[in-house]
């Protein structure tokens, strides 16, 4: 049976998430800025950019189901592609400080006046504006990603290898951003920003139309995604993940389908970076740091691999579940907690919270129409 | 005060020694002192000259006086020194002054040139003292004052020098004189500058950089040539020395990886919890440490030793705990076991944090691991060197397990036809468990090793997670061999790269290099061949 594209594109499931996605894209920002301040019904402002940043680790979780769902390939590096994207946006954020800053200089920000740096690197001309960082923030992550990818899946290098380098990528970029003289602040890194496009990035107004665009990206996101893995395109990246050799075999050029597909997923890590940084106010080379790349993993892992909605879900609910654990008495049990997720989920929930959701309806369905078994949705090879 | 009367002693002996002269030097003394009342610099320059040279017992303690302060002069010009317990007492017989301290006593003042005299002429006095290392730093001071006046003591402590190390000390100190003084003859610089080339050190050549203008064109040109000769020493020392520290690096890298090596090349488990069980093996060895210090001292020196076998048995265990929980689970899905084993290393972290704090604690270093010795221009600390034997002598008893024993046999078997092993009778099950242990107990002996160089902290596995990763992957995965190899050879180039590029630099380089090698040999430095790999 054929069906419509579009249909493929939009099946329930996604549907579903978008409209949700929709609701509460509209929802939070009306709730906090149209409800009165001690309204039962308010969302303060600090929510509003606690989600915003959910929706960007969803995004961010997205990028990495793209690839280690689909193709196989765990990044351990992911991190790093966010946090250069984030890096991109804080550049842009700090050329806006201008003379609001400590030293009030003009046209250096105050780290390189601190460390008394004559004038402006190069690689800092033209993030003054907003266009060429917004550039840059795809440019940036997606040229590393192709470059690195290059070398890498045209010598197949694959699975734990692949992982292996990717995590020396992102403790190489840990070691340099923590040096001053990489120009990018140390160890402090990028902060204190005032105006993203003119607009206070403090105000309650600018936080909500940041949660919306969040928001937005994260669909654009999820439908980029779902139109590369409900293509025929999308057929080969599964034929990949499942059985590489046979599929070079058959044919198909597998590093170039790799490629795409890696560089597109960084571009992504690097936008969310990117919304990331004005919604937290701060980017440091901690976020190179490879323990945020795994745990960056296990929220796919949580939500269910291979299922792009469940990512999404895993990202938000992990993350809400540290920012619960870590602001109480509890805190000291959070890296337990995190821990014993990472055991249990793996060892007794491979597929997922959506991936065993899913597995499940389809095998009611299957048993109540009593046809042909269904495949099952969630993968089953690990590489 | 037993350095004081050490002193005394050796003053009186040379006192002794000079017999007759001693009662005219008694005399020249008590005038040499008369000069401090005049408290005029010139006069003061003149007296210190004259008391060094005058061989007095009490000579050493005037100087010292001088030097702090607490020289005084009456108004009838009698010398005192206020001791450091305030008791006065006669700078002449250096006994206390009995009854009332006379009144209006002024205190000698001194400037910087004068306080440098003094340094020099105390320098010179000790040069005599009975014990070589105070001798020794003795001459060492006068080679770098080079100040002429001490030139006599000098020479007369030449005479008398028996212990050969301390006369070479001393007859630098009187080439670098020799050589700073414009006055003497050519042959005598000639053969200074000589005796700089043998010295061999960055001190020779900044000597020898710096000789007065005056210098004649004859010996400009030997200190010219013995720069250069030096510097070349200097430059081949200098790579003996980073080849060291590279060894050194090395063998702590071989010590976190080879573990892995285990873990990950022979048994292709993802162990992202490796570097806990060398956190763990710090631990015990810390306990053991505390046990001994309150229970029984005496065996402090014996801690490492007995923490060895203890580490190697804890993490080892936790190690069969962890392959019989969950690991056994997840053969055949590599990445599935890199994420449940990086949950694991999150818990051991914070069970030990929330044991031990979070903060480091002390691991002491037994008397035998303490302390250095020189070899030529280079410094060999005793804890380094036991490190890379120790790592050396972990390596050999890992081979010699894996290839003489039925255990190593049957790990082998297992590693490279799981079906078959079984179908010979082997328990497939039981020797995973153990192979894991091995590593693990193995992670764990380089725990009590790196307790002795590193802080023992929660984090101290963290470290060296990435590093041994990268070790056991640039050699080659499933061959020990190569994990040896890829530690000396990441430990020698990281340190060769260190001078140019800085410590973090080159740790960059390094990771890009294996990035970039990977691709050129997916497989590392030396692969195992065959089909079994491309399973």
């Amino acid at each position: 049976m054929k069906s419509h594209p579009l249909l493929r594109l939009l099946d329930r499931g996604s549907t579903l998430f978008l409209v949700l996605l929709g609701a509460f894209a509209i929802a939070i920002p009306v709730l906090n800025l149209l409800m009165p301040d001690g309204s039962f019904l308010h969302i303060s402002t600090y929510f509003v950019s606690l989600f915003g940043k959910y929706i960007c680790y969803g995004l961010l979780a997205l990028s990495i189901d793209l690839i280690w769902g689909y193709v196989g390939i765990l990044s351990l590096g992911h991190g790093a592609f966010f946090a250069l994207g984030g890096y991109a946006m804080g550049m842009y954020l700090m050329r806006q400080i201008g003379t609001r800053g400590v030293y009030a200089d003009p046209i250096r920000p105050d780290f390189m006046v601190f460390l008394n740096w004559p004038e402006l690197p190069v690689y800092w001309y033209g993030f003054n504006y907003f266009a060429y960082a917004a550039l840059m923030v795809l440019l940036v992550p997606g040229i590393l990603a192709f470059v690195f990818g290059w070398f890498a899946f045209r010598s197949r290098v694959t699975g734990v290898y692949l992982s292996i380098i990717t995590q020396a990528l992102t403790y190489a970029l840990l070691l340099g951003f923590f040096r001053n003289n990489f120009g990018f602040g140390g160890n402090n890194g990028l902060t204190d920003f005032k105006d993203i496009l003119g607009f206070n990035v403090q105000a309650p107004y600018t936080r909500a139309s940041l949660f919306v665009i969040s928001a937005l990206a994260l669909m654009l996101g999820f439908i980029i995604c779902r139109v590369v893995v409900s293509s025929k395109f999308g057929k080969v990246l599964v034929a990949i993940r499942d059985a590489e050799a046979r599929t070079r075999f058959l044919g198909y050029r597998v590093e170039a389908y790799k490629l795409f597909v890696f560089t597109l997923s960084a571009c992504m890590a690097g936008v969310a970076g990117a919304l990331y940084v004005p919604q937290v106010g701060i980017i440091n080379p901690s976020e190179f740091s490879p323990a945020n790349s795994i745990e960056a993993v296990i929220w796919v892992a949580v939500g269910g691999r291979g299922t792009l909605t469940g990512a999404v879900l895993g990202a938000v609910l992990v993350n809400y579940g540290k920012t619960y654990f870590t602001s109480g008495f509890l805190a000291p049990y959070w890296l337990f907690l995190l821990g014993g997720l990472f055991v249990a989920v793996t060892l007794l929930l491979p597929r997922g919270v959506v991936g065993t959701w899913q597995w499940w309806m389809e095998r009611r369905r299957a048993s109540a129409a009593a046809s042909t078994p269904a495949t099952p949705a969630a993968p089953q090879a690990a590489e | 005060m037993r350095f004081l009367s050490d002193r005394l002693v050796a003053l009186l002996l040379v006192l002794v020694l000079l017999g007759a002269a001693s009662g005219a030097r008694a005399a020249s003394f008590n005038e040499a002192l008369t000069r401090f009342a005049a408290d005029d610099y010139d006069e003061t320059e003149a007296g210190i000259g004259e008391v060094a040279a005058s061989e007095n017992p009490m000579a050493a303690n005037v100087l010292d006086a001088l030097q702090d302060g607490r020289l005084l002069y009456g108004a009838d010009k009698r010398i005192f020194i206020k001791d450091p317990s305030d008791r006065l007492l006669d700078a002449a017989s250096g006994r206390p002054v009995a009854g009332e301290a006379p009144p209006d006593l002024e205190t000698v003042r001194i400037n910087n040139r004068l306080r440098r005299t003094i340094d020099a002429a105390i320098g010179a006095l000790t040069l005599l003292d009975p014990d070589s290392g105070t001798r020794f730093d003795a001459a060492q001071a006068v080679f770098k004052s080079q100040e002429a006046s001490a030139r006599p003591a000098l020479e007369a402590a030449i005479a008398k020098e028996t212990n050969p190390k301390v006369r070479k000390a001393m007859l630098e100190a009187r080439a670098a004189i020799v050589l700073g003084a414009s006055d003497s003859p050519d042959a005598d610089k000639i053969a200074a500058v000589s005796a700089m080339r043998e010295r061999g050190d960055q001190d020779a050549v900044a000597l020898l950089a710096s000789l007065p203008s005056d210098t004649s064109p004859a010996v400009a040109r030997a200190a010219r040539d013995a720069v250069a000769s030096i510097q070349s020493g200097l430059a081949l020392w200098n790579t003996l020395q980073n080849a060291w520290y590279g060894l050194s690096l090395g063998s702590v890298l071989l010590l976190a990886a080879i573990g892995l090596a285990i873990t990950f090349g022979v048994m292709g488990v993802i162990n992202m919890a490796h570097g806990e069980m060398v956190m763990l093996g710090a631990y015990v060895t810390f306990m053991v440490q505390e046990v001994i210090r309150t229970r029984n001292p005496a065996l402090f020196d014996y801690s490492l030793v007995i923490a060895l076998p203890l580490a190697f048995l804890v993490s080892g265990f936790v190690g069969v705990l962890i392959e019989r929980g969950i690991i056994r689970f997840l053969y055949g899905r590599p990445l599935e076991t890199l994420l449940a084993t990086w949950g694991l290393s999150l818990i051991l972290q914070q069970a030990v944090r929330t044991t031990f704090g979070p903060n480091n604690r002390e691991v002491g270093n037994p008397s035998w691991m303490s302390g250095a010795f020189e070899v030529g221009q280079i410094t060999i600390t005793y804890n380094r060197l036991w490190i890379i034997c120790f790592a050396l002598a972990v390596f050999v008893a890992l081979i010699a397990l894996l290839r003489l024993t039925r255990l190593g046999l049957e790990m082998r078997a297992v590693t490279q036809n799981r079906a078959m092993a079984a179908a010979m009778g082997i328990a497939t099950g039981r020797i995973d468990a153990l192979t894991f242990g091995l590593g693990s107990g193995i992670a764990g002996l380089a725990g009590v090793a790196l307790s002795q160089i590193d802080n023992v902290s929660p984090n101290l596995g963290q470290g060296y997670i990435i590093d041994s990763f990268m070790v056991v992957v640039f050699g080659g995965v499933g061959n020990l061999w190569g994990t040896l190899v890829g530690a000396l050879t990441l430990g020698i180039a990281n340190k060769f790269l260190e001078p140019f590029a800085g410590a973090v630099l080159a740790k960059i380089a390094i990771l890009v290099f294996i990035i970039l090698f990977i691709q050129k040999r997916p497989r590392g430095m030396f692969a195992l061949k065959g089909r079994a790999i491309e399973a």
